[in-house]
């Protein structure tokens, strides 16, 4: 059972992200990002982070994607972008030799470290545990860094809302 | 059966490395913000699978802290490509190379 759950979900994943990459059109591109998010979200019920994939489908699948739809629209730049046109020679080709090299060196070395992991067996916390758990760690261990990401959020917003202001009389 | 905690990490590296290759294919900003998240994501996954194998609740309070800074990111980012289209419509990346002084 749980490994159907396990492929089905992965297949959500890296459907959702090839589609990221090849959509020529960025709105198809957000809803790709959107099925791999839910996917992420999947296996995140199915490790038991019950909280953390709360928080991925409301943060994530809902604000982050819902502003890049926004800001699409906002520009209308959800026409497609012609991908034959290659400014740089050699540019894809390479980054795609790239990227796979990558893959390949993380999935191997993943997969040869895999001794190293040990043999026991992770007892799963059961019901509500889990978010008691987190925010024992939140807001004990790591209530500086909690108190600071406060910071860096109104820090984000005020400098957002000056960088994108319409400056009034000096552009006139 | 069950999945094991090296096929959680395989997807991770998969999913990274599409991400990866997406940003350096793209030329569209915004598909490029839309890799950065799945490389993103591709971590907080290798995160919870080593947080749930070692029963350590310390690696989801770090998926916790990826994700806030993952939204201020991606505010303060889409806040610089607007004032950036606003005044360049269907500006590529490859067109901020005349921001050289």
């Amino acid at each position: 059972m749980e490994l159907i759950v396990f492929v089905l979900a992965s297949a959500m994943v890296l459907s959702g992200a090839i589609g990221v990459v090849l959509f020529k059109n960025p709105v198809h591109a957000a809803l790709g990002l959107v099925l791999t998010l839910f996917g992420v979200a999947v296996h995140f019920v199915s490790m038991e982070a019950h909280f953390l994939a709360a928080v991925q489908v409301i943060v994530y699948a809902g604000a982050i994607v819902v502003l890049f739809l926004f800001v699409i629209m906002l520009l209308g730049v959800d026409r497609a972008e012609d991908l034959s046109i290659e400014p740089l020679k050699l540019q894809r080709p390479a980054a795609i030799v790239l990227g796979a090299g990558v893959t390949v060196l993380v999935a191997g070395a993943v997969v040869r470290g895999a001794d190293t992991l040990g043999s026991e067996s992770s007892a799963a916390a059961p019901g509500d545990s889990n978010i008691r758990a987190l925010a024992r760690s939140l807001y004990s261990d790591h209530v500086l860094a909690f108190e600071l990401t406060s910071v860096l959020l109104i820090v984000a917003v005020a400098g957002t809302v000056v960088l994108t202001r319409r400056l009034k009389k000096s552009e006139g | 059966m069950e999945p094991t905690t090296t096929s959680f990490l395989v997807l991770g590296a998969l999913l990274f490395g599409i991400g990866a290759t997406g940003l350096m294919i793209r030329r569209n900003p915004l598909v490029m913000f839309m890799c950065i998240e799945l490389m993103l994501n591709a971590v907080n996954l290798t995160f919870v699978a080593l947080a749930t194998r070692f029963s350590d609740i310390d690696g989801q309070t770090a998926v916790f802290f990826v994700m806030v800074v993952a939204a201020a990111e991606v505010v303060v980012g889409l806040g610089i490509i607007i004032s950036i289209m606003r005044r360049r419509p269907g500006a590529t990346v490859d067109d901020l190379a005349e921001l050289r002084g």
